[in-house]
């Protein structure tokens, strides 16, 4: 007689039932102290449910795969001198951008989720917090040893956890972070898993890798894929903590409602750095920003919003203006980089004819009206040898720290203005959304640390613009600046020109 | 206090990074120029609260303006001035403390006739 | 108001199968070709069939195996020893 195999459903729960314990003698609370303060009521934590059945033995062995796959695929970039075959020298400031802006929050992610893992007391949560601690860990170091062959000849990509941690740019994605792991692990949850990973993640992820592939890089594409396909996981953890919480207890929506609120708008405004990469920086363009909101926030947003209707929830605040926004948002954000090139660890150019064309086509309500005049100043300017610089610091925004360069919804031809009072102190913010995160906590964003006001108060090197270069340990004069006339555009025309010599 | 915080004392344990004692006898200045987006934002500037406003004019608001195609056609005599949300006209010879320039203030200013890189607001 | 259930997969050999056996069991599917990715959306539900794949495949095909290849989902997951779905219930 031969045992019956176990299905699926019933395996899982055998491999998985019974891994908790109520401690003897410390009470839960004790052992527990962090996930009680934040004012969310859980009844029963047996009813998580794991969407995805995986059990930890299958999760090593698929993720042994995925590694096995990815490392094939370097390593063949690698012999292949894969960097000499994309698109154009250019393609490599989305790496770095994303080595030094993106990178360094898997690591962010790695942690808060050790956290949540650690704090939460449910037996389900637990353990797929910790899974997907490993997986963030697993990217960025995936992301590293890919991006660490491009470091062999391009410039900006060395020093980027020094960076990370103090440029002024970076202070968008890091205080994102650092807002996050600073919450108690449920608003975590909610910031991350839900809001981050669910709603936003794809935004990031996928055009941008696809993006990727279009211009010839195969070894990104595939760390993008790779990790994403342990977004998908991800993904339905985000879902399945918002329905345990809404499903515990009525008293847990508001709570969750203002979360979803603020962590939809601090993400919209993190990932404008992607829409610029999108529109901007990839040499052949592979979708709008705009394109993609529609298809990942509009859509399938749209969905997921309807779905959770039934529990009170509605669709997070100023979702419209984030909309809206998507057909202004690339381009204040490039104009930004552009007249702060000098200040900048990656290369900047203007578009050329062909992809202002492009853009016109993307964006026929905006392009053609406000931003191409933009840019043609500024490509008059640069024939004339007056390349346009913006020679002061910017006002930045005290929750997002973006500099304050979006406008008006409505009138794009004026910024957006607001500010609050608090102790006798003014803030300024770039939109109601980032006001409205500081009025509901100004004891914690009071201590934002911004940019700006740390070069004025002496903090950052020095009172000069070389000496704060260099406490982020640029190199000026290869990382910053533009792209015509850089050592990495040098050395692309090296490769062409070798490419054509070989090729007769 | 509205955080919600794993400790009762969080209050006292604030650190405002920004207070103007924390400038070294500066405080914190905004400019913008409207209808000139090409100046992506307002620019910021520790600025003594002693300054008069007519050499905060002369070198501040000109030398960071002029590299834009329209500064050769302002005329200062009829620039609009507001600080923080009034519209004023400033009093050049008077400081910026006694102009209402506090910390944090956003001083903004327009250019009648001037609407920016051919009236697109750039 | 639309609810569309979708899986993103590789566009590669490996996913192919699943790819094909998607389309087939999943009248109305909508295919967006993207450089390296393939989104295929339903309305309302979304079904990776064990037996399709594996009639595909000519080898036994775990619905697990489908982590190899996923890029990302819309929708609440279900899986068992014989399917993959995703689907909107409200
Ligand atoms: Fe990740
Ligand atoms: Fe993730
Ligand atoms: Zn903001």
């Amino acid at each position: 007689m031969t045992a019956k195999k176990l299905g699926l459903k019933q395996r899982y729960a055998h491999m998985t039932r019974g891994l908790d314990w109520e401690t003897s003698y410390q009470p839960m609370d004790k052992v527990f102290p962090y996930d009680t303060f934040e004012g969310i009521k859980i009844k029963d934590w047996s009813a998580w449910e794991d969407p995805f059945r995986l059990t930890m033995d299958a999760y090593w062995k698929f993720q042994a795969e995925k590694e096995r796959k990815l490392y094939a695929v370097i390593d063949a970039f690698a012999q292949n001198n894969g960097q000499t075959g994309v698109t154009d020298g250019r393609y490599a400031n989305v790496l770095k951008l994303f080595l030094t802006g993106i990178s360094p929050e898997e690591y962010q992610a790695h942690r808060g989720f050790a956290y949540a893992g650690r704090h939460l007391r449910g037996v389900g949560p637990r353990v797929a917090a910790q899974m997907q601690s490993l997986d963030e860990l697993r990217h960025i170091q995936t992301q590293i040893h890919t991006i660490s062959h491009y470091n062999k000849y391009f410039d900006g990509l060395a020093e980027f956890p020094h960076m990370h941690d103090r440029v002024w740019y970076l202070s968008v994605p890091k205080s994102f972070f650092d807002d996050a792991r600073s919450a108690g692990p449920f608003e975590f949850m909610i910031a991350i898993g839900f809001a981050f990973e669910y709603v936003l993640t794809n935004l990031l992820f996928v055009p941008f890798m696809s993006g990727a592939a279009y211009n010839g890089d195969m070894s990104t594409v595939t760390f993008g894929f790779s990790a994403q396909s342990d977004e998908s996981r991800h993904m339905t953890l985000g879902i399945e903590v918002i329905k345990f919480l809404l499903e515990q207890h009525p008293d847990n929506l508001p709570i969750v409602q203002k979360w979803v609120d603020k962590w939809f708008w601090r993400g919209h405004r993190v990932l404008g750095l992607v829409a610029m990469m999108m529109d901007y920086m990839l040499p052949k363009p592979v979708m709008s920003w705009k394109e993609a909101w529609e298809i990942y926030f509009t859509e399938a947003g749209g969905a997921l919003f309807q779905d959770l209707a039934r529990y009170g929830l509605r669709p997070p605040k100023y979702a419209d203006i984030a909309t809206a926004e998507a057909e202004h948002i690339s381009h204040q954000n490039w104009a930004i980089f552009y007249q702060y090139t000098h200040a900048a660890a990656f290369h900047t150019w203007l578009p050329d004819a062909k992809h202002m064309d492009w853009l016109s086509e993307k964006y026929p309500n905006t392009f053609d009206k406000y931003y191409r005049p933009r840019f043609e100043m500024w490509g008059q300017m640069a024939k004339e040898g007056k390349r346009f610089y913006n020679m002061a610091l910017p006002q930045l925004c005290q929750t997002c720290q973006i500099p304050m360069g979006y406008t008006e919804p409505g009138d794009p031809t004026t910024i957006c203005f607001r500010k609050t009072q608090f102790r006798g102190e003014t803030y300024h913010f770039c939109s109601d959304g980032c006001k409205d995160i500081f009025e509901a906590e100004p004891e914690k964003f009071a201590q934002a640390w911004l940019p700006v006001h740390q070069i004025f108060q002496g903090n950052c090197g020095g009172a000069t613009i070389p000496d704060v270069l260099n406490y982020y340990r640029m190199n000026v004069g290869a990382d910053n600046m533009d792209y015509v006339g850089s050592p990495d555009e040098k050395l692309w025309n090296e490769w062409q020109a070798d490419k054509i010599r070989t090729a007769v | 206090m509205s955080v919600v915080a794993l400790t009762p004392d969080y209050e006292k344990h604030i650190e405002f990074r920004d207070l103007e004692s924390n400038f070294h006898g500066n405080r914190v200045v905004y400019l913008h120029w409207e209808q000139h987006l090409s100046f992506c934002s307002a620019i910021a500037f520790p600025l003594p609260p002693s300054m008069p406003f007519g050499a905060f004019v002369e070198a501040i608001v000109k030398p960071h303006y002029n590299a834009h195609p329209d500064f050769e056609k302002i005329d200062w005599a009829q620039v609009v001035w507001m600080i923080d949300d009034e519209k004023r006209t400033p009093e050049m010879e008077k400081s910026l403390d006694e102009n209402g320039v506090k910390h944090k203030s956003l001083v903004r200013f327009w250019t009648p006739g001037l609407s920016g890189y051919k009236g697109s607001a750039s | 108001m639309s609810q569309l259930a979708s899986l993103t997969l590789y566009h590669n050999d490996e996913a192919r199968p699943i790819i094909e056996a998607i389309i087939a069991d999943n009248p109305g599917v909508r295919v967006l070709n993207m450089p390296g990715a393939v989104k295929l959306d339903c309305e309302g539900s979304l079904v990776v069939k064990r037996a399709s794949v594996e009639e595909r495949l000519g080898r036994t095909w775990d619905p697990q195996e489908i982590h190899l290849v996923i890029i990302s989902m819309a929708g609440h997951l279900d899986e068992d020893d014989d399917q993959f779905s995703v689907s909107w219930k409200h």
